[in-house]
């Protein structure tokens, strides 16, 4: 059984900054088309400064620094909320901490708070996920 | 306003492809350097039976249906005041590289705040792979910005 206790902190990770290229690679890779992420003319049109990240780009983010914490195979919920927009050139730092354990249908499991944040100290994206021990 | 009569709506049912190469793609525009997401034989040394899809990997096979986003065009919306509230995901198995995943996506709700300024939709998508196996679930809400 792994030795998974309340408090205890997730290995970091901290990205490069979020460049244009960033961007275009992640909407080809991930399917997400939407021209605000890729098209500068349109983002302004659409009354944005310019370009910026998908949320999903963060929350793939946030999946790697879970994933190299834990296996996969033991991510049972992951979830969070977009707090605030990530624009062109910020860097971000993933972090979590096992705020709980909890059972749930026979299963413990570590309850897990988890937050994007940008070097400033903005928070982007804030949730929780349940990892089985 | 967005047509609240929507609620409940179904989209149709559509089934996709989970290739190994997208897989791979994928790992490399989020910077994955975990061995397991690209490289078949460290996948299966892991235990995995070959690339596993990465944890936010559902929302792209969503994303590859027939029409990107069809709530816009259901809910009359502009894409360029869309914006992405919130996130969640829960699994029960695994999505290999080789499976087939069939999507079945609802409207389940719609409010607004800030008197009509902002206006959430929320969808749940369910997840089953080639042997009708439930794999995942997920719920997303996404911001319309009437402003």
């Amino acid at each position: 059984m792994t030795n998974i206790n309340v408090g205890d902190k997730l290995p970091s990770l901290t990205l490069p900054a979020i460049s244009r290229c960033t961007l275009a690679l992640f909407a080809g890779a991930s399917g997400d088309h939407n021209p605000i992420h890729i098209d500068s003319d349109f983002a302004k049109a659409a009354g944005m400064d310019d370009v910026f990240a998908h949320g999903m780009l963060s929350m793939a983010y946030l999946g790697r620094m879970l994933t190299n914490w834990q296996s996969q195979a033991k991510l049972r919920k992951f979830s969070n909320r977009f707090l605030a927009i990530t624009q062109l050139q910020d860097v971000i730092i993933c972090t979590g901490e096992v705020v709980d354990i909890i059972n749930v249908n026979d299963e413990s499991r570590a309850k897990v708070e988890i937050f994007a944040t940008k070097a400033d100290g903005t928070q982007t994206l804030a949730g929780v996920a349940e990892v089985a021990i | 306003m967005l047509d609240q009569s929507k609620i409940g709506h179904k989209f149709p049912t559509f089934k996709i492809d989970v290739e190994k190469g997208r897989l791979k793609m994928f790992a490399k525009a989020i910077g994955e350097t975990n061995p397991i997401y690209s490289d078949e034989s460290a996948a299966i040394e892991a235990g995995y039976k070959t690339i596993p899809a990465p944890p936010t990997f559902p929302f792209t096979i969503e994303l590859d249906g027939p029409e990107l986003l069809p709530v816009l065009r259901v809910l009359n919306m502009d894409i360029g005041k869309l914006l992405h509230g919130s996130q969640d995901f829960e699994y029960f198995d695994t999505i290999y590289a080789g499976d087939c995943i069939e999507v079945n996506c609802v409207i389940v709700n719609m409010f607004s705040k800030k008197g009509g300024a902002l206006e959430f939709v929320e969808l749940e998508s369910s997840y089953s792979n080639q042997n009708a196996k439930l794999v995942a679930k997920a719920t997303c809400t996404l911001v319309y910005r009437n402003a």
